[in-house]
């Protein structure tokens, strides 16, 4: 049994335009120890369904209409809201994209850690502030023993974003949703935060599931993929088979633009392309067609008759595209 | 030339905690300093302003109307020849302590109000700011007074109502402050974290939105102080203990005869009410970011 399966999942927000399908349909499964990525352009739906996995919808706007979340084989739509939260922190534990913002301006970094540990361990305080030092040893912040008595305000952006990941590791989740982890901070410190979770993946046990626009990211950290446009799953499948061979063109798309830099253009690197246009808007979510045609080179009546079904190919890739076979 | 070396300290600068760096630009506020001085003043001469000059404040030392400086009553003596000097002294605990512990009362009730309204939103808070809106309303010193004539004048009483009165700003300060902060991320994360939701709003919430607070409430001590002196003028007092606004009301007839009477006590409400607002306008500034620029 997989550690997460997620089936038919459908998210719906209401908004003043009606109610949109935010998540339309999607399936996938989480082994242990295994790291999967969603890669997709702004507003394709990849937070919402980390905010699902949480139960953190925003509350009276975005719900679960359809579909099974289960944990361990425990179904997570249904379940009360005090055993959601149970499951968040001890669980499921989610680092945010912005480290600036997302650490309590008030309290010492130690601090912060320590109250997780109360919380979920039931250590005394000053147990909880010598595993809250250690932690953040953990994370390669330097002096720990110093730092932890620093307020957020004090440290760099890669240092809070591995206090969050310290604060994230504090309940030594199960599964750790990370959302867009190193979009604030700059290419070396995401190296650095990327060889951090790679190695704490290997030491806990934990499974990632990591959500960014960086296919380059992607390369790096993930095992298997998920391409997400409009809501929906556009393709899925191992990493390395995705980035040699995309069966969907809106994949095709976002790795031709990742650049490489090259003194000289090529044939095997030509120009750096853009996917032309935006993501539809929510209103045409849901849509009985596809919704990536409005942007697509390749798009031919059917594609604006019906939704694509999903194509199977080797090793569990699968495309929604109609003509995925022809690419 | 010289030729010593010239040596560059190796020093990491220590980041200033946020209570230092309150502290430090309370400090550059020269009015609210002087203020707190005068204020640590007032509060030494509450505390131990009765053990220093034990004289009564409700016996008969002398003559009525005797004026300050005479007899060796620095501040003369009021209708009934009583020492001015040990009433104000007096005075100032209880119009000290009703206006804390009415300011504490209403931060009580106003934060609990506009915590639970900004935190839960819908309905909940629809009907807390109905409410508050009901008492923004209402006259409040008609409403107090109706307070203190129905239950007695006792301090408790007299603190319960001025309380009672006065908590709407609070309760409308920290719910705007709880709105703009739940959406926060901190507060997302700590969601993530399996936090409850007494803890994010007590825990930390509220945390982030005591600045504000606290700068109202240190306005509404003084308020306070304002409103025990108004309540005790009109004679909804309790008449075992001296404060000022009651020495004021007692004399109010002998205006025009012994002025300073009244002149007195009223310059000690003054001057009191003055620096409290004056310290609250450099809590201001000490804990308002927007102001740290300048």
């Amino acid at each position: 049994m997989a550690l997460l399966e997620v089936e038919n999942l459908r998210i719906e927000l209401t908004t003043r335009d009606g109610t949109a399908p935010v998540i339309d349909d999607l399936s996938f499964t989480l082994e242990a120890e295994e790291t999967l990525s969603f890669v997709g352009e702004s507003g394709c739906g990849k937070s919402m369904t980390a905010l699902a996995l949480m139960g953190l919808l925003p509350e009276g706007i975005g719900r679960v209409a359809g579909g099974h979340i289960r944990f361990n084989g425990e179904e997570l739509t249904t379940a009360t809201p005090a055993r959601l939260r149970e499951i968040r922190g001890n669980d499921i534990s989610m680092i945010f994209q912005e480290p600036m913002t997302s650490l309590n301006p008030v309290f010492t970094v130690g601090e912060q850690i320590a109250e997780v540990l109360r919380a979920h361990q039931g250590l005394s305080r000053s147990a909880a502030w010598d595993q809250a030092v250690e932690l953040l040893d953990a994370v390669r912040i330097p002096n720990p023993k110093g730092r932890a008595g620093d307020y957020p305000f004090q440290m760099s952006g890669g240092q809070r974003q591995r206090a969050m990941i310290a604060i994230a590791l504090a309940c030594q989740p199960k599964i750790l949703i990370a959302d867009e982890p190193t979009t604030a901070l700059d290419v070396t410190v995401q190296a650095q935060i990327f060889d951090l979770l790679r190695d704490l993946r290997r030491q806990t046990g934990t499974s990632i599931i990591m959500i960014t626009h960086d296919m380059g990211a992607v390369a790096e950290m993930a095992e298997r993929m998920i391409v997400m446009y409009a809501g929906r799953q556009a393709e899925i499948g191992p990493v390395e088979q995705i980035i040699d061979h995309a069966r969907h063109p809106y994949t095709q798309g976002l790795i031709s633009c990742v650049p490489h830099i090259q003194a000289v253009l090529t044939d095997d690197r030509p120009n750096l392309v853009e996917v032309p246009g935006i993501v539809p808007s929510l209103r045409e979510f849901g849509k009985d067609q596809c919704l990536f045609a409005s942007r697509c080179a390749h798009v031919t009546q059917t594609c604006l008759d019906a939704r694509p079904p999903q194509k199977a190919f080797s090793a569990g890739q699968i495309a929604d595209c109609w003509h995925a076979e022809a690419f | 030339m010289s030729d010593k070396p010239i040596i560059i300290e190796d020093e990491t600068p220590k980041a200033q905690s946020p209570f230092s760096e309150a502290w430090g630009m309370f400090r550059r506020n020269h009015a609210a300093l002087v203020a707190l001085f005068v204020l640590a003043v007032i509060v030494f001469m509450a505390i131990f302003g009765p053990l220093l000059y034990p004289t009564d404040p409700f016996e008969m030392v002398w003559a009525p109307f005797s004026p300050p400086g005479q007899e060796g009553f620095l501040l003369g003596t009021d209708y009934l020849g009583r020492d001015l000097l040990a009433m104000v002294i007096n005075g100032a605990k209880v119009s000290l302590l009703i206006g804390l512990a009415a300011a504490l009362v209403s931060i009580f009730i106003g934060v609990s109000i506009g915590a639970l309204a900004g935190f839960y939103r819908g309905w909940v808070e629809e009907l807390l700011m109905r409410i508050t809106e009901f008492f923004q309303v209402l006259p409040t010193l008609l409403f107090s007074m109706v307070i203190v004539a129905l239950f007695g004048a006792s301090l408790p009483m007299i603190t319960l109502a001025i309380g009672i009165v006065s908590w709407t700003a609070v309760a409308r300060i920290t719910r705007s402050e709880f709105l703009r902060i739940r959406e926060l991320e901190y507060v997302m994360a700590a969601r993530a974290c399996g936090v409850s939701n007494t803890r994010l709003m007590f825990g930390v919430i509220l945390p982030n939105a005591l600045p504000p607070i606290i700068v109202q409430s240190a306005l509404m001590v003084g308020s306070a102080i304002l409103f025990e002196a108004g309540l005790s003028f009109l004679g909804l007092t309790d008449p075992n203990v001296v404060s000022w606004g009651q020495i004021i009301g007692s004399n109010r007839q002998y205006i025009l005869d012994a002025s300073y009477t009244v002149t007195i006590p009223g310059v000690a409400i003054f001057i009191t009410v003055l620096a409290i607002s004056l310290v609250g306008d450099g809590l201001n500034d000490a804990l308002n970011p927007k102001l740290r620029q300048r």
